[in-house]
Order: structure tokens, then C-alpha cells, then sequence
């Protein structure tokens, strides 16, 4: 892939692949109020780059699983807005139906094949997906995007010693943002250990970068890509990071007591969105033009609301279908 | 069940073992994986062979993981393989709940039936030689009370071929239940493909005059058999239904046989409280509570641990005679007491006397 993009092109689409992201969960924080998305939101922004650079990297054929912070990955790897906006408000439309909410969405036609809340859970689910593209010979790497909480989990060991075991062609994705909810890293994990060197104990490539430097997030990922594709089994990639808002819902809480302003304000100013347009006005690029592609995206963004609001509320009486296939 | 007693006879153990040999033939979807799968006991015999006929790919041991097992055989279901994960014992899948719970039993429902999930899941069922507490659970209600599994025990050798072969070609989660006292029985079985629907109870016995009935699962079958021996030396006929699939539940067949009898026993594996016996005894109650002659009774686990020790265990598991002692009772007849005399071929912890441990 990397060969036939330009630099500049390549700048361009990570920044449009972010902006998305940013714009939309903008757009939930604007009218989340209005109490018609009934459903919790983990929102991603401040997050926009590892989603954008991983999922840049990735084939479109590659396959994408996720947990509750799954709105960055979902979007980066093409899911369809106007289905998951539906899904949040509920409607028929929407990615699942209306059964899943904001924390199961899904797009398998995007190569999204679903997220789900509990933490670790589509570790091994993706594992599995690895095993079926490994045992029918495809040519398909499937990543895995969680947080740094994950890591404590058992589930976490027990999927990538079989990975390990098996050279799945697995990639897995930490996006280290400091907090499991409000309880910080302080009490959950020993000071010192690094998560990459956890996955690295397993006898796997592992990596580590900046999360808020989309730019470099995408070469680690091609990196770890093409270890996994080439048959050496699966990759780790750990990324800093850092969730702008609260854990659930819309809002800024920085003031109740987990965390400081001042932590909040060093970490605003690494903006992945704003770093990478101060790059793309060093590359020439004018600021008008910069704002028209902000337009441009926040019309889609415009018109999935939209698709979502005059999307119909599915009939109560499916609610039982779908137990049994 | 065919009777020819000249047909070809297999244990349980072979028949599971047919059973999974033949699905893999015909489909190569399929796959196996479990602690010990392909070790020499071969999961006490119901594996021996399958990795030399059809590979350490489609035949694999696995890492001592049951929780991240399951969810590798979820992610391998929906991108459209058919797993089969094997537990020695029902006790080790337990570790793999979450899972079982909130993934397998909900990837088709929650993503508005864009995915299926085609798994087996097999645990087996211990019990006797000083098992304990933590290798002889009998948990078909914690799996029964979830949506979106499927929950079969079949009893004998016939069924589970049949039933195996069913649940494999299933495209839901479908969680096998197999009581290691059943492993050395014998019985009829057809050769090469058949399966039995799941979803259907089998009607052991009718009798038109039958006074009784009892619905059984698992060993409990056998245990019932007994039981209407024992009653029937006192001219009391009965109606046994083998439940085989506890969820979906074949309400059909029990309503109508406790219409004709007019009386309910429930014999279950499992424990009586919260258990598959209440949810029977419930469903009769919504449903035929008219046509009862006499409350209906629970014959199933006591309400604590399966202990070690003989002399404790003994008691723990009620047998033929406690379940036509119970049909006694109902129909207001005297109770022997000597029919609970222990057997005099075996010991009680023992299903024959040619088991004699180690598990």
C-alpha cells in the first residue's frame, strides 16, 4: 500500500480519516443532551490517531474487532456513519438493529466485525477469526484495538500465549490512555512494568510509540503488519494516548477529582488533528483548503444525523427475534 | 431406538466418536479442540483416533485456557468454521462463562442476526470414585437458563451420535451435556449418517394404563428405568420421557403425558432447587395444573456439594428406588423399606463393578 501513496497524499487521507472521528462524536456531544441517543457513548476524541494510523495501514480486506471505545476504530475502517448514528438513536436502521447500541457496533462489510463492552472480550474472538483466515490460507491480518485495563485481564495471557502458539496472523492494538474509568494506572499495575514488555514476555513482536502522532502510529502498524502477514505470528503495538472527555458520555471531568486540569491541558496540546495540520501548512497547504475538507466532512457527519433521526424505531414486536439462526 | 439385537453395538464413548468422525467428513468446517483431545485416553475414548485420520489441524489439543478456548471457537463460528470444544469435565468450562454467556449465547441477537455462531460445546458430567466437589458438577440449568444456547444429554448410545451430529450441523451455540456413567453403555447404532432433531424429548415408555410419569435426564434415565421395574412389580405401570434437550424444551411431550397419567416425577442429574426439575414442574403447573391427581415430586441433587468420601457421597445421588418411592408416595401405596438396600454387584460409587477408578 505504502508504495503507491505519496507522503502528501497519505497526510491527507490520515488527517480526513481523523477529522471524521473528531467531527462526528463532536456532533454526539452537541446533542446528546437532547436525550434522544438512549444509549451510554464512549467517546474517543483526543484518540482520533491511533484509530486513524492503524486502520490506514490495514488492507481492506483486513478485519477489525473492538471493545466499548470503539467509534474511532469503527469509523477509520470505513463503517458506515449513517448506520451507526442509527444504531446510537436506536432506529432500525442502525448497524445492529437497534439490539446493540452504541458499544456493539458493527460493519462487515467495512471489515468491522464487531465491538463489544466487556474489556478483553474480542481478544480471543479475533484470535479466532485468525485461525480461520490461517486455516483457509487467506491472506487477511484481523487487529484487535483495546485499552490499557485489558492488559490486567486473564483473557488477555491466555489469547496471545495461543497466538504466540499458533502464529496467528493477529495484530493487537493497546491504546494506553492512562485510566481504566477514574481508576488510574497507579493502582492497577506496577510502576515500571511496561505493557509492551508484558506482550513481549510472550515471546511476540512488540512495539511502542506515540499515539497522538498519527503518522507514526501508521508506520509502526506497517511494521507489525507485515510481521504478521509474513507468517512470524502476532504483533503488539502500545500506544499513549489520552480520552479527552469523561469515560461515558459527553461530557469534560477533570474537575471531580481523578485526574487534574493541568494533565488534561499538556495532553490538549497534543492534538493528533492539530499536530498533523500544522504539518500539512509546513507541506504547503493553504488553510482555507484544509477548512473546505472540515466542511466536506462535517456535511457527512450532517447527513448521518440525519439519516438517524428519519430512520423509523424498529417494531416491538421483533424484540424475541434472532435468538436461534 | 432401533431393538434389532443383532444390529451393530457401540458404547457412548464410540458413538460420540462416530459421531464426530462422521461430520468431519462431511463437512471440512469442522474442527475439534480440547485439553487432552488427542492424548492416548482420547477423552475417555469418545477422540481416540480422530487427529490420526484427520490431522493435528482439524484435531488439536490446547493450552490450559478455557475461557480464551471458547472465545477462539466463537470468532472461528462466525467467520465460518463449525468448532467443537471438548471439557473433561463441566467443572473446567465453567472458567469459560463469560464467554459462553456473553458472547456465544448473543452474537446472533445483538447483531440482529447478522452473525451465527455453529459451536459444540461437550463437557462431561463425573461422578463416583470420590469425584468431589469441583469434578462432578451437573450444571444444565446455570447453561438452560441462558438464551441462545442450546442444551442437549442424551442418554444412550443412539441418541448421542444422532444428537452429536445434529448439534454439530446446528448454527447455534449448543452445549452437550455427557454424564460419564453413560460412557460404557452399549446399545444398537447405525452406521454412517443420521442425527435426531434437537428439540425432540423421547418417550421411553407408554402405557395407556401408565399411573406415573417420569421425565428424566441423562443417567436419570437409567435410574428411572430401574424405578419402573420396581413399580412394576407392584402392578404399576409408568411413562418415561428421556428429556434429551433441556432448551428448547419439548413442552409438547410432557404436557401430554402427564394428561394421560395425571402424575409427575422429575428425575434429574442436577440439583432440585432453581433446577431443570422446577422448570418442568413449573410448565405443568402453568399449563395441565388441572389434570394433576396429586402434587408432582422432585427426585435430583440435594441442596449442597458432592462430597469425597463414600460414606458421605452414597447419599448424595438418589437412585431408581428413591424415584419409585416417590411414585409410591403419590399413589398412596406402603413403602418397602429395603428397597434402598445398595446393590450387591457394585458398590455405590461405581456405575458397574468394572469401573474401578482412578476418574
Amino acid at each position: 500500500m505504502d508504495m503507491t501513496v505519496t507522503k502528501d497524499a497519505l497526510r491527507l487521507r490520515l488527517y480526513r480519516s481523523m477529522m471524521r472521528i473528531r467531527l462526528l462524536e463532536e456532533e454526539i456531544v452537541r446533542r446528546y443532551p437532547e436525550q434522544k441517543m438512549r444509549c451510554p457513548v464512549h467517546l474517543s476524541i483526543g484518540q482520533e490517531g491511533v484509530s486513524a494510523g492503524v486502520c490506514e495501514a490495514l488492507a481492506p480486506d483486513d478485519q477489525v474487532f473492538s471493545g466499548h471505545r470503539s467509534h474511532g476504530h469503527y469509523i477509520a475502517k470505513g463503517g458506515d456513519l449513517g448506520a451507526m448514528m442509527a444504531e446510537i438513536y436506536g432506529k432500525a436502521d442502525g448497524c445492529a438493529g437497534g439490539r446493540g447500541g452504541s458499544m456493539h457496533l458493527l460493519d462487515v462489510d467495512a471489515g468491522f466485525l464487531g465491538a463489544v463492552p466487556i474489556v478483553g472480550s474480542t481478544l480471543p474472538i479475533a484470535a479466532g477469526a485468525a485461525l480461520t483466515n490461517l486455516m483457509n490460507k487467506k491472506n487477511v491480518v484481523t487487529a484487535v484495538f483495546f485499552g490499557d485495563g485489558t492488559v490486567e485481564a486473564g483473557v488477555f495471557h491466555e489469547t496471545v500465549n495461543f497466538a504466540a502458539l499458533k502464529k496467528l496472523p493477529l495484530l493487537l492494538v493497546c491504546e494506553n490512555n492512562l485510566y481504566s474509568v477514574y481508576s488510574p494506572m497507579a493502582v492497577r499495575q506496577p510502576q515500571g512494568r511496561s505493557i509492551a514488555g508484558l506482550a513481549r514476555a510472550h515471546g511476540i513482536l512488540s512495539l511502542e510509540g506515540d499515539g497522538n502522532d498519527v503518522e507514526a502510529v501508521y508506520r509502526l502498524a506497517q511494521q507489525a503488519l507485515a510481521h504478521a502477514r509474513g507468517g512470524h505470528g502476532p504483533a503488539f503495538l502500545e500506544f499513549s494516548t489520552y480520552r479527552w472527555r469523561e469515560h461515558c458520555g459527553p461530557n469534560y471531568d477533570n474537575d471531580i477529582g481523578y485526574r487534574t486540569s493541568a494533565e488534561y491541558e499538556e495532553w490538549r496540546t497534543l492534538c493528533p488533528i492539530e499536530r498533523l495540520h500544522a504539518n500539512l501548512l509546513a507541506d504547503g497547504h493553504r488553510a482555507d483548503e484544509l477548512a473546505a475538507l472540515k466542511a466536506e466532512l462535517q456535511q457527512d457527519v450532517e447527513d448521518a444525523f440525519a439519516f438517524a433521526e428519519a430512520s423509523p424505531f424498529p417494531n416491538a414486536g421483533t424484540a424475541s427475534d434472532h435468538v436461534y439462526a | 431406538m432401533p431393538d434389532n439385537p443383532s444390529a451393530r453395538q457401540l458404547t457412548y464413548a464410540e458413538a460420540l466418536r462416530e459421531a464426530q468422525a462422521v461430520a468431519m467428513e462431511r463437512d471440512s468446517s469442522v474442527y475439534i479442540m480440547g485439553l487432552g483431545v488427542p492424548d492416548p485416553k482420547g477423552i475417555f475414548g469418545s477422540t481416540l483416533g480422530l487427529q490420526a485420520q484427520f490431522g493435528a489441524d482439524r484435531v488439536m489439543d490446547m493450552p490450559l485456557a478455557e475461557n480464551a478456548m471458547t472465545g477462539v471457537a466463537i470468532g472461528s463460528a462466525l467467520t465460518g468454521l463449525r468448532p467443537i470444544i471438548t471439557h473433561q469435565r463441566v467443572d473446567f468450562a465453567i472458567l469459560a462463562l463469560e464467554q459462553i454467556i456473553n458472547q456465544a449465547a448473543k452474537w446472533h441477537y445483538m447483531f440482529n442476526g447478522r452473525y451465527k455462531v455453529p459451536m459444540v460445546m461437550r463437557m462431561i458430567i463425573g461422578r463416583g470414585w470420590g469425584q468431589g466437589p469441583q469434578h462432578s458438577q451437573s450444571l444444565q440449568a446455570l447453561f438452560a437458563h441462558i438464551s441462545g444456547l442450546k442444551v442437549i444429554m442424551p442418554a444412550t448410545p443412539y441418541d448421542a451420535k444422532g444428537m452429536l451430529i445434529a448439534a454439530i450441523e446446528d448454527d447455534n451455540p449448543v452445549v452437550v451435556l455427557e454424564h460419564r456413567w453413560l460412557y460404557h453403555i452399549r446399545d444398537a447404532v447405525p452406521e454412517g449418517y443420521y442425527t435426531i432433531p434437537l428439540g425432540t424429548a423421547r418417550l421411553v415408555r407408554q402405557d395407556k394404563n401408565a399411573a406415573v410419569t417420569i421425565a428424566a435426564t441423562s443417567y436419570m434415565v437409567l435410574e428411572s428405568i430401574a424405578a419402573a421395574r420396581l413399580l412394576e412389580q407392584q402392578g404399576i405401570k409408568t411413562e418415561i420421557i428421556d428429556l434429551r434437550t433441556l432448551r428448547p424444551l419439548d413442552e409438547t411431550t410432557i404436557l401430554a403425558s402427564v394428561r394421560r397419567t395425571g402424575r409427575l416425577i422429575v428425575a434429574d442429574t442436577g440439583g432440585a432447587r432453581f433446577g431443570i426439575s422446577a422448570e418442568v414442574i413449573s410448565l405443568v403447573a402453568e399449563r395441565a395444573l388441572a389434570n394433576l391427581k396429586s402434587p408432582p415430586r422432585r427426585v435430583a441433587s440435594p441442596d449442597y456439594p458432592t462430597p469425597s468420601s463414600p460414606a458421605l457421597a452414597d447419599g448424595y445421588y438418589p437412585r431408581g428406588p428413591h424415584i419409585a418411592a416417590a411414585a409410591l408416595e403419590m399413589l398412596g401405596r406402603p413403602i418397602d423399606p429395603h428397597m434402598f438396600d445398595p446393590p450387591t454387584d457394585r458398590r455405590l460409587d461405581q456405575p458397574d463393578n468394572t469401573f474401578s477408578g482412578p476418574f
